[in-house]
């Protein structure tokens, strides 16, 4: 028979009913359920399909150490797999279905992989796929096979509807976990005055102890709760988080918290980064499974589990019950389903134990078996019997049950303190971890600290509450730490011999005893390789139950102390945590910050497409009608050498550079001279890294004796800005120099063609144009309506052209009065794709030329650098790799064939060698309609001095085309500046 | 991690930008190649106390040197680069 609600008892609302649906099927639960416990008390025993045998699993556990029972919640976009039941709280309505099963849970076609159980076993992957021998392309083709046939649940593919939030607090103390341990320590820090969190992972505080009985403190365990809680909720100093699991602890006290909000609350979850000064870990243990044949049956539980659904939730596992335990913490459990009505035998391993407990067995009416162990369950869907004996196999029968508990020892939960580096302590006489020192202000209390009594547990969470109070300069009473452990009889641990059947270790990744001491035989004893030869330990449990035990199977082969062994380092989260949760509100256009140029408005008011630059909105080009992008870039590059174009160019970096020194500092950070540039001149610069590698490139005009205007690329702005700031504070102190970032401060237009002068003439006072005022690359102060504007005569485009700034609130009436200007002279605006036209037109590099590998011999500048004055990069950049022949440098291509094309990222080869990384690559291409074909821009090995008039092709694999291109100078346009200088 | 900057207080390191190893005594722009490959290429890459270079690039843009122990992400030390600020910053303030 299967699990049933009790007719009394239980933290469960019996006048409130929820109703739900486990694979379609309608139930019914109660308010105060978990999905694990309203199946359980549906009678619903199985609920999952194993990971790779796909064998019938039930519920195993009440809390985060389920291994088992993972379902989906939700269906549609909100559909969220590998949810563990024993953690879901009932709501109404909600919706579960079980996962990796075809066709259905009952019948499922995967579960013929256990026929091949001995094809699948430790390292089976490994062995079949990989290695020496083997195709590289094997793993490759049967990865797609393999991962749809083992597997969890799957992930809906639409975007999430949810919102999530994030949250940064700051504390005292941070309490993980409300038990015993978790509340004392709470009280007792808030009663000093400090600033609390209490983190507890469930809905309801109290740790495992609503699952208790027994008196704590001389009050029933509810009202000593409740009590607490009134208190702690009462107080102005204390937060208590409820559904929250502390996921991850990091540097200086920082946590994270994982917040589950109530159903309804708006948001599904909400991320907590909180930083505290004191940390105490009160997160319980988890109880160990038993090892035995068939341990992972549905029905199969773990004991303390079973007694947490008798007395939390009113629910009976089943009606006939065998518990197999090693410790005495099983004896309270087979008592209370036994005074629960169910029929109990109690198998302890143990030959004698207190007659205290055998007194309580005999009142309660369990029948007490001691030098028993369970060997072998039966029951495909559900156990129907075990087969029990002792640990040296004698003494076999077979003992008809509905349902086994198993307690196979304690697991103190230190995976926080595990996640500092913090190694734990193995205790051989309690068969646990117990925490090692850590070195920041973490402390673990209760159960967490291998503590067995709940009274004993209070105390150690009223000591780490003293502790912390004091630490930070409050008083609070003394309180003892009380030693760990707690049990009268010694447990007895683990014992092989006589174990018969597939008997499991890590139930979540199906990893068998058999296959764990296979693979200490084949030499991965050692805990990291074993978890990552047999997948032990993986997945969403993290080895929860299964790493301790699978220890002891290492120990126990090697003939070694289990602690001497060694552990693997438990990572960051301790919890699953929900992508959404961790992107909070930092998503879609919320990841980043948009930037928008003053002239933003009157741009998109004038029909502008954007494109995302970086952070930066930028114009891409300007349609007229339907044109497509190719259509109007055309259009706009011949605006602009026909008549006059005008383009938005505030983007770019611009940095204030002041001071006695600004020109010395020039001197130092680019590769030509600046000190010498005359007032009222510009320069085009470029700068290089330390290792004499290319980093930017730009203008810098000298405004005065003392100052300078430099203006770097709209992508390295920031880069630039942090880099000077680094120079001046860090290797060059005495330079008497302040740099100031003034790229927000200033909106600016490049104005470029025939007729720029006369547009620009028309709209500025203040400041005469022509070409003995202000020639090529002078730079001058003017009014725009009144407003000082700085103009300077520079060109990316190889037209008479200038860039005109005025105060970025100007920056739209210069945009509009600009637009009506041009259009008025036969001209226009352009946009970012006829920008990168033009200058690859006149063979000007951009970013696809400054890959962070290039030169200045690469980019054909090698003429710029000056030998008079050392720069950064100077001593580097003299390297005999980075100066040799061969190296790819800047080419112009044009079709070999006029009319064809060819793509940005082509790699360049010799006819018939059309393999591997060829000699080159194809960086920017361009259609050029003022020479009617196609011009692009290459890195090519050797360069113009190898190629120069030959032929290569362009080859495109991934768009599968190759076009032959002639190799020519890299200045397609007006080679001679004549039209920069008109 | 938190890094108490000497001018804007304690903040958290996501306020930061990592520049380098602060131990590293850049050479003169004339120097040799030698010295450049030496100061650009090798590090010392130690376990424990470690000089470093940050900049508090979203707060004061300070840049400063911070001694962090690379093992426990421990801070004993942070001062600015620039003697003059820090010195500026130690005078009671008025």
């Amino acid at each position: 028979m299967s699990g049933f609600r009790l007719k009394a008892g239980g933290l469960v609302d019996r006048g409130k009913a929820l109703r739900f649906s486990f694979d379609g099927k309608s139930l019914q639960g109660l308010a105060g359920d978990t999905l694990a416990s309203a199946l359980l008390a549906s009678g619903e025993r199985l609920v999952a399909r194993s990971f790779k045998y796909h064998r019938p699993r039930g519920v195993m556990s009440a809390g985060l150490e389920e291994a088992s029972a993972l379902v989906t919640i939700g269906s549609g976009a909100r559909a969220t797999p590998n949810t563990l039941a024993t953690t879901e709280e009932l709501v109404d309505g909600l919706e579960a279905h079980s996962q990796h099963r075809w066709p259905s849970l009952q019948f499922d076609l995967g579960a013929v992989n256990q026929l091949f159980a001995r094809l699948f076993s430790a390292g089976f992957y490994y062995k079949t796929f990989m290695g020496p021998g083997k195709s590289p392309r094997s793993w490759l083709f049967y990865e797609h096979f393999i991962r749809r046939a083992a597997g969890l649940g799957t992930a809906s593919r639409a975007p999430d509807p949810d919102h999530y939030e994030s949250c940064e607090a700051f504390c005292d103390v941070l309490i993980v976990g409300s038990g015993p341990a978790g509340l004392e320590a709470a009280r007792v820090a808030a009663d000093a005055g400090l600033d609390v969190i209490l983190a507890e992972r469930d809905f309801r505080l109290g740790g495992a102890l609503p699952h208790e009985t027994h008196p704590i403190e001389g009050e029933p365990p509810r009202a000593w709760i409740e009590q607490r809680e009134k208190l702690l909720s009462a107080a102005p100093n204390v937060r208590v988080l409820r559904r929250t699991s502390a996921v991850g602890l990091y540097d200086h006290g920082v946590a994270g918290l994982a917040e589950r909000l109530a159903p309804h609350a708006g948001a599904r979850e909400r991320f907590w980064i909180v930083r505290a000064k004191r940390i105490v870990i009160a997160a319980g243990a988890m109880e160990r499974p038993l090892i035995f044949g068939g341990n992972d049956r549905p029905g199969v539980m773990l004991a303390g589990a079973m007694r947490a659904y008798a007395n939390r939730w009113a629910v009976a596992a089943g009606s006939s019950v065998v518990i197999a335990t090693n410790n005495d913490s099983a004896y309270v459990a087979a008592c209370d389903l036994a005074g629960a009505g169910v029929s109990t035998m109690l198998l302890d391993c143990r030959d004698e134990v207190s007659g205290e407990l055998a007194n309580d067995c005999k009142t309660a009416g369990v029948e007490l078996r001691l030098s028993r162990m369970p060997l072998h369950a039966f029951g495909r869907f559900g156990v129907r019997a075990v087969e029990i004996g002792t640990a040296d196999g004698g003494g076999i029968e077979t003992i008809r049950c509905d349902t086994l508990g198993m307690s196979g020892g304690w697991s103190p939960t230190q995976h926080l303190l595990s996640q500092r580096g913090v190694k734990p302590v193995w205790n051989d006489t309690l068969a646990a971890f117990l925490p090692g020192e850590a070195r920041e202000p973490i402390r673990c209390a209760g159960a967490a600290a291998g503590i067995w009594r709940a009274e004993d547990c209070a105390r150690s969470g009223r000591a780490a509450g003293a502790e912390a109070a004091r630490a930070l300069g409050s008083s609070a009473p003394a309180e003892e730490f009380p030693a760990p452990g707690g049990w009268e009889t010694p447990i007895r641990a683990w014992s092989f011999g006589a174990i018969k059947g597939k008997a499991f270790i890590d139930l979540q990744n199906d990893v068998t005893l058999s296959d764990v001491r296979q693979a200490c035989t084949e030499g991965y004893d050692a805990p990291e390789l074993l978890k990552r030869y047999t997948t032990l330990g993986m997945a969403t449990d993290q080895g929860r139950t299964a790493a301790v035990n699978a220890l002891a199977v290492i120990a126990d082969g090697r003939g070694k102390p289990l602690g001497e062994i060694g552990t693997t380092t438990f990572r960051p989260p301790f919890a699953p945590v929900s992508i959404g949760a961790l992107a909070g509100v930092e998503r879609d256009h919320h990841l980043l910050p948009t930037r928008r140029s003053p002239m933003h408005d009157a741009l998109v008011g004038q029909g502008a497409r954007m494109l995302e630059t970086g952070l930066w909105l930028r114009p891409w080009f300007y349609p007229l009608g339907s044109e497509t992008v190719d259509d109007a870039y055309l259009r706009e590059m011949r605006l602009v050498r026909e008549a006059v174009g005008i383009c938005d160019v505030s983007t770019l970096g611009k940095i204030a550079v002041q001071g006695p020194d600004a020109g010395e500092l020039l001197d130092r950070v680019y590769v030509n001279a600046f000190k010498s540039l005359g007032v009222g001149k510009a320069r085009y610069g470029v700068m290089l890294r330390d290792d004499g590698i290319v980093m930017d490139d730009g203008t810098s005009w000298r405004i005065g004796e003392h100052e300078y205007f430099m203006t770097t690329t709209t992508a390295n702005a920031g880069k630039v800005m942090a880099w000077l700031e680094d120079l001046l504070e860090t290797r060059w102190p005495e330079l008497r120099v302040a740099v100031t970032s003034v790229t927000d401060q200033w909106a600016g237009a490049s104005v470029a063609g025939l007729q720029a002068r006369a547009l620009l003439q028309s709209l500025l006072t203040g400041v005469d144009l022509t070409n003995e005022a202000l020639p090529f690359m002078g730079v001058r102060e003017g009014r725009f309506e009144d407003v000082p504007c700085r103009i300077a005569r520079i060109s990316f485009s190889g037209e008479l052209a200038y860039e005109v700034y005025v105060p970025a609130d100007q920056g739209a009436a210069l945009w509009r009065a600009l637009l009506d200007g041009a259009t008025a002279r036969g001209g226009g605006s352009y946009g970012l794709e006829a920008l990168g036209a033009l200058r690859v037109e006149k063979g000007h590099v951009g970013g696809p030329e400054l890959d962070g590998r290039a030169t200045l011999e690469d980019l054909g500048l090698g003429r710029m650098a000056s030998t008079r004055k050392p720069f950064i990069g100077s001593a580097l950049r003299m390297r005999p790799d980075l100066q040799r022949k061969d190296r790819p440098q800047i080419v112009g291509l044009v079709p070999a064939m006029r009319g064809e094309t060819f793509k940005g990222g082509s790699i360049l080869c010799e006819a018939g060698e059309e393999s591997g990384h060829g000699l080159g690559w194809v960086t920017s291409v361009t259609e050029s309609p003022s020479l009617g074909h196609w011009v692009g821009l290459g890195l090519l090995r050797g360069g113009l001095q190898a190629w120069e008039g030959r032929e290569l092709i362009a080859s495109d694999p991934i768009r599968g085309r190759s076009t032959r291109v002639r190799i020519v100078a890299p200045h397609f346009l007006d080679p001679e500046g004549a039209r920069l200088h008109a | 991690m938190h890094i108490t900057c000497p001018f804007c207080g304690e903040r958290d390191h996501s306020e930061f930008t990592y520049g380098g190893d602060a131990s590293i005594a850049y050479p003169a722009l004339d120097a040799p190649v030698d010295a450049w490959i030496d100061a650009v290429y090798v590090r010392a890459n130690p376990k424990g106390p470690h000089r470093e270079r940050w900049q508090h690039s979203d707060g004061c843009r300070l840049w400063l040197i911070v001694e962090r122990d690379t093992l426990t992400h421990e801070i004993t030390r942070v001062e600015p680069a620039r003697a003059a600020i820090a010195a500026l910053l130690a005078e009671p303030s008025r």
